[in-house]
């Protein structure tokens, strides 16, 4: 009855989206504001519908009603509630539904807190909106229902991958879901910009939180993701580059091109033409990765073919939606009138430089990962596209805009002086060269690379501490410091946060590449091993029972110069239903690193092949992410604040340009 | 040849029993140089995940060919070559600059290129202004024969 329910509601919503997608259209043709107004409804009753659907698969999922084909496949009584709860989305049917739920929240959103914006042009975005979650609901309903029944019922389901049955791992499809579909809303502001064939700062005003949330949410998923990678997969590594991370690294890359671009939409008028492209291609992405993701493509161009049913469904629906956008896009474009002239040297070319290598990154990205499944499918070679190309990549392109950026803050609006950012800069530069022939003299890292990354981290992380010294005048007048940083606009704080967390991130990755310190030993309880200073003794090893698996559990003492550090558990585990090893590797972080252990196989003869490893300062990475999401929330919440009162000033003054705002150093 | 080789592999790797169930090779050089091989195949069951760093069954028996191959006295080069003739490029995480790759190893240099060029053109076009039409350019005069007067204006506002 309830699953029934929940089908019932997804019918609705794909009615409701239909006269959302359709409607506002006409009344804007007809004029008919009432009419207008019904857009809002019909997005309230989307997302209605939509949780509704959500709510019934999950109380499926909570009491394991295994008559639902989707909770039999999935569930299994014995796992943990939040488990049960987690595997709503840990299977294509459910994520999907997810996928619509967020997207339909999405347009509630806009419908309830865009009262602000104009009511033609709100219908016009929540038209857009609707036209998405069509094809969504459609998906879902006709290929991958997840309220299918099963007759006869079986007494128990086949269970939940073990490794998704992890707390990082539960939160982090909804996280990365909630980034991915936060860009639809840029691309409907945008598509609707194009068929109303303007776009003003104020434009810019409303897309930019909401592309702030979408990447704050971005980051913090794909954080989350690869810590999970980092304690559950294999030996510590935290990023394969392999095509399901890509999928959302791509979005990223475009989202975060997007923010910047934005902001010279806003503060400056220029740059329109570029950002709704651009705001076009970073949804495009988060579809493209569904795609890859969801159509089994991946596995191989084989899965695809065998069952084609879902991969075509999603390779029309971007068809239409990517190509019907950039058709669109071919079309208005033209008629958004470029303004805004401004200088070679100057923020807003620093931001067009910081957009070019961030969208370069990701189109490089793009044929790294589909590169061989169309070699694959042209001439039947098999090639492994694995990190070396992509560090490779990286290297190239994003060390230019580290440099870059130390500039790009200290750099006025339409005419910069690069003379005086780079005396503001010189005690960066000199931090950097520095650390870097101390890395090469020193020869402890040994190589060119291990120098070059820390001298890259130190150059970004003292040039954001110098961008802040100039901005509160901190040498030409120092009494006033204290004053000065607490006025700084609390957008200003989020850069340099965001800022700082990349150059902590750079640091954490080049740091723990060139100095982990590893042991592959072979174990009795009792004997010692001695990791980059540390004594890593297995204490014991012993048998328990989690709530649906079976482990060995691996307890090591971590002792420095005498002196106890810490203990450390790592655990082999073995999971029921469906069957299958996962290891849990005991990790410590301290400041300067972790202390990692992972427990192998049993030798015989009481001995356990065993892996210690030191990782100086690879948290770094995790720490780094944390700022940056720390400062795209403390920009976002400045801007919640501001929101309505400069909209309100431009209305009274329609048609001045903007000028004198411009001017100012805010970033 | 390559039959007899093979052979004289299988006697060797049965004579040495200490490359058995992942255990590092006694010599460190030779431990280091394999460790580094490692990290660039790729664990065949795997999504990109080297076999340096899998913790799958089938890379550890491809660690334990890596490990023999290099307490023979193989060049990483030889190491190579033995697993592509088995498993193909495939295996290979550094996909080889060839024929076929020149494109994938180039893309950051051509997409950063392209971008640029349609960068700069289209400044180049923004750059360039519409010329006026009369009746901006009647404003426009008008707008100057005013303006002595309201930097008049100005100056007695700041006294």
């Amino acid at each position: 009855m309830i699953a029934e329910l929940g089908h019932f509601a997804l019918i609705v919503a794909l009615m409701l989206a239909i006269l959302g997608a359709t409607v506002p259209h006409y009344a804007i043709f007809r004029r008919d504001t009432r009419l207008m107004a019904l857009s809002d409804p019909f997005a309230y009753g989307q997302f209605f519908m939509a949780a509704t659907a959500f709510g019934a698969l999950m109380y499926s999922y909570i009491i394991s009603d295994f008559s639902v084909l989707n909770v039999a496949a999935n569930s299994h009584t014995s796992k943990p509630l939040l488990y049960k709860i987690s595997g709503v989305w840990g299977n294509h049917e459910g994520s999907l539904l997810l996928w619509v739920l967020i997207l339909t929240l999405f347009a509630a959103a806009v419908a309830w807190r865009g009262k602000g914006l104009p009511l033609r042009f709100r219908s016009r975005v929540l038209a857009v909106q609707s036209t998405l979650c069509i094809g969504f609901l459609m998906f879902i309903i006709f290929t991958s229902n997840p309220f299918l029944r099963l007759d006869p019922a079986p007494f128990e389901g086949n269970g939940l991958n073990p490794l998704l049955q992890d707390p990082g791992l539960a939160f982090h499809p909804p996280m990365l879901y909630i980034g991915y579909v936060g860009l639809s809303i840029a691309f409907s502001f945008a598509v609707a910009a194009l068929i109303e064939g303007e776009v003003t700062p104020l434009w810019a005003r409303w897309v930019r939180p909401w592309t702030l949330a979408a990447w704050i949410f971005l980051t913090g998923g794909i954080a989350l993701g690869s810590w999970w990678a980092y304690y559950e997969l294999g030996w510590g590594g935290w990023w394969f580059w392999d095509p399901v991370e890509n999928a959302s690294f791509m979005p990223w890359l475009a989202a975060t091109a997007l923010l910047h671009s934005s902001i010279v939409v806003e503060k400056r008028d220029a740059l329109k033409s570029w950002t709704i492209l651009l705001s076009i291609i970073a949804f495009s992405f988060s579809l493209l990765g569904t795609f890859l993701v969801r159509s089994g493509v991946l596995t191989s161009v084989h899965a695809f073919a065998v069952d084609p049913e879902r991969g075509v469904f999603i390779l029309g629906f971007l068809a239409i939606v990517i190509g019907g956008s950039l058709a669109l896009y071919a079309w208005r474009a033209p008629r958004l009138t470029p303004s805004g002239m401004f200088g070679v040297v100057s923020r807003e070319s620093a931001l067009i430089l910081n957009n070019v290598l961030l969208s370069t990154f990701a189109a490089v990205v793009l044929v790294g990962t589909l590169y061989p499944l169309v070699l694959e499918a042209i001439n039947g070679t098999q090639i492994t596209v694995g990190p070396p190309f992509f560090e490779f990549a990286a290297t190239v392109l994003m060390s230019p805009l580290i440099v870059a950026l130390g500039f790009g803050p200290l750099l006025a609006w339409k005419r910069g002086r690069i003379s005086r950012a780079a005396q503001v800069l010189i005690p960066a530069a000199i931090v950097g060269v520095v650390t870097f022939w101390l890395v090469i003299w020193d020869k402890a890292g040994g190589i060119m690379m291990t120098g070059f990354g820390l001298a890259l981290a130190a150059w970004l992380m003292v040039s954001v501490l110098m961008e802040i010294a100039e901005r509160t005048k901190l040498f030409k007048n120092p009494k006033k410091f204290l004053t000065r940083l607490v006025r700084l606009p609390r957008a200003t704080w989020g850069m340099s946060l965001a800022h700082f967390g990349l150059g902590v991130i750079v640091l954490g990755i080049t740091v723990s590449e060139a100095w982990t310190s590893e042991q592959l030993r072979v174990m009795s309880p009792g004997d010692t091993a001695e990791v980059a200073g540390f004594e890593f003794k297995l204490e014991g090893v012993e048998p328990i029972a989690g709530p649906n698996y079976t482990a060995v559990r691996a307890a090591f003492t971590v002792t420095r110069n005498g002196e106890l550090v810490a203990p450390l558990y790592a655990e082999d585990r073995v999971f029921s239903d469906p069957p299958m090893p996962t290891t849990e590797a005991g990790i410590y972080p301290l400041f300067r690193g972790d202390l990692y252990a992972v427990i192998g196989e049993y030798l015989g003869d009481n001995r356990w092949s065993v892996r210690l490893y030191f990782k100086p300062f690879i948290s770094g990475i995790w720490v780094g992410a944390g700022l940056m999401v720390l400062g795209g929330i403390i920009s976002l919440s400045d801007r919640s604040r501001r929101i309505g009162a400069p909209a309100g000033r431009r209305r009274s003054k329609p048609k001045q340009p903007a000028v004198p705002v411009g001017q100012t150093q805010e970033g | 040849m390559k039959h007899l080789f093979a052979f004289f592999l299988l006697v060797l790797a049965a004579a040495l029993p200490a490359t058995a169930s992942d255990t590092p090779l006694k010599d460190p050089v030779q431990e280091a140089a394999a460790r580094e091989l490692m990290k660039e195949i790729r664990c065949l069951v795997c999504q990109n995940q080297s076999i340096e760093d899998s913790n799958a069954d089938l890379a550890k028996d491809l660690r334990d060919i890596v490990r023999e191959q290099v307490a023979l006295g193989a060049t990483p080069d030889q190491v190579r070559a033995y697993l592509v003739d088995r498993y193909g490029d495939w295996v290979l995480l550094k996909p080889p600059v060839n024929r076929l790759t020149w494109f994938l190893w180039g893309s950051p240099f051509l997409v950063l290129g392209g971008v640029l060029i349609a960068v700069v053109s289209s400044r180049k076009k923004a750059a360039v202004s519409e010329p006026l039409t009369s009746e901006e350019q009647a404003r426009l005069d008008e707008l100057l024969r005013a303006a002595p007067e309201s930097d008049q204006i100005k100056g007695s506002e700041k006294q």
